[in-house]
């Protein structure tokens, strides 16, 4: 059995209304709003790395878990907006611990990388022990580049997540899980070298709305639950008006969804690990409660992770 | 009812407005729909033609226009 033993996150200090973006977009605050549900987003200061943002999701988890760095047999970290080609923010958030030795795996995997994640770590930590999962992104970096579109600018914002998967107990057992890959998409959100984001708006979303719940439903349907049994939809923040159709896909009441992207927008693979350090200082699953993490993004990945509180 | 007004009935309900549209007018540039609209247009079409639409069909340009709707559909319905 595997564990999701504590949780951990990392916003930088500057928010950015939809007010203050809206005149270099030529769009209005409200369009924003209506659009993505966002009012504010968090952007990094110019001196803060994916891996500064990385390190602070990090030591913020270790210290909710009151758990010694020394006793860490693995890091996965993921991101899409990593300043290097190689090697991965990972290596570098390892040194910033004081792991000399200490295996890293980075994914470039912008949006799912904290579910693979999570997925790999679940697999892997009877052979490694805990392992920490960190996602982390600079996305203003890459979306407020000119030339802008405004449709990428309006959702995206910068910070960390962070949670410790570990097979000696935690606040919840990792009980199954669905990851899937379709490369016949990856033309539609694409990020080239020296070139701008690209993405096809109405593909990404059409695919996510149809795929997320299929995926939800097919991972609950084996273990004889029902979308209505789980007690919270930890989701990929993309676009509050993409997780409200989920919702409405999976006929279950908006608010079962938890939703944190009004404050923090789309930080791409560390929003699932945010809302879910958000949701988790709230008080967690009771016990036997199911819930369920899934994301959707670039690839497209997508995939759903079933959790049980214990 | 012929099957491009029902298209046309079926948009103005996800639309939740009346709107007068010609049948090769883009339902994007005319500014109508957005792309969470068109997620709502599927389910609809897919619930009123008894269908279910593939993932391998979910393609923007396929839902465009209510021609090009109605084309679709013409040669789902006659399989």
């Amino acid at each position: 059995m595997t564990f999701l033993r504590a949780f951990g996150s990392y916003l930088p200090a500057r928010a950015v209304k939809n007010a203050e973006l809206a005149p270099r977009l030529g769009v209005t605050a409200e369009w924003i709003e209506k659009a993505s549900g966002i009012q504010e987003r968090r952007f990094a200061d110019e001196s803060e790395s994916v891996v500064d943002l990385a390190a602070y999701a990090a030591k913020d988890c270790l210290a909710r878990g009151q758990f010694a760095v020394s006793e860490l047999g693995m890091i996965i970290a993921a991101s899409g907006s990593a300043e290097r080609q190689f090697p991965g923010p990972g290596v570098q958030l390892a040194c910033r611990l004081g792991l000399q030795s200490t295996p890293v795996i980075d994914l470039c995997l912008p949006s799912t990388g904290a579910l693979y994640g999570i997925e790999l770590a679940s697999r892997l930590s009877s052979a490694y022990g805990n392992i920490l999962v960190v996602a982390a992104e600079c996305m203003s970096r890459i979306v407020m580049r000119e030339p802008l579109d405004r449709n990428i600018a309006i959702l995206f914002g910068d910070g960390a997540g962070a949670c410790l998967v570990s097979p000696a107990g935690g606040a919840a057992e990792i009980c199954d899980s669905i990851l899937c890959t379709n490369g016949a998409y990856s033309e539609d959100l694409k990020l080239d070298f020296s070139r701008p984001m690209d993405m096809n708006g109405s593909t990404v979303i059409l695919h996510a709305a149809r795929k997320l719940p299929q995926v939800i439903k097919d991972l609950l349907g084996r273990n004889s639950l029902k979308p209505a049994d789980a007690a919270v939809y930890l989701l990929h923040q993309a676009n509050q008006n993409l997780l409200d159709r989920i919702a409405g896909a999976l006929q279950i009441p908006s608010e079962k969804v938890f939703s944190n992207i009004r404050c923090c927008g789309n930080t791409s693979s560390a929003s699932m690990l945010i809302a879910a350090a958000e949701w988790h200082a709230t008080g967690g699953l009771l016990p036997e409660i199911p819930a369920v993490m899934a994301a959707f993004g670039a690839g497209f990945h997508w995939g759903a992770l079933l959790i049980k509180g214990s | 009812m012929d099957r491009e007004m029902q298209i046309c009935s079926i948009i103005q309900k996800v639309a939740k407005m009346p709107i007068e549209i010609e049948n090769d007018e883009s339902l994007f540039e005319s500014g109508l729909f957005d792309s969470f609209m068109l997620v709502d247009l599927i389910a609809r079409l897919e619930e009123e033609f008894a269908i279910k639409i593939p993932d391998s069909d979910l393609i923007p340009q396929k839902f465009d226009t209510v021609s090009k709707i109605n084309q679709y559909l013409s040669s789902r319905l006659a399989r």
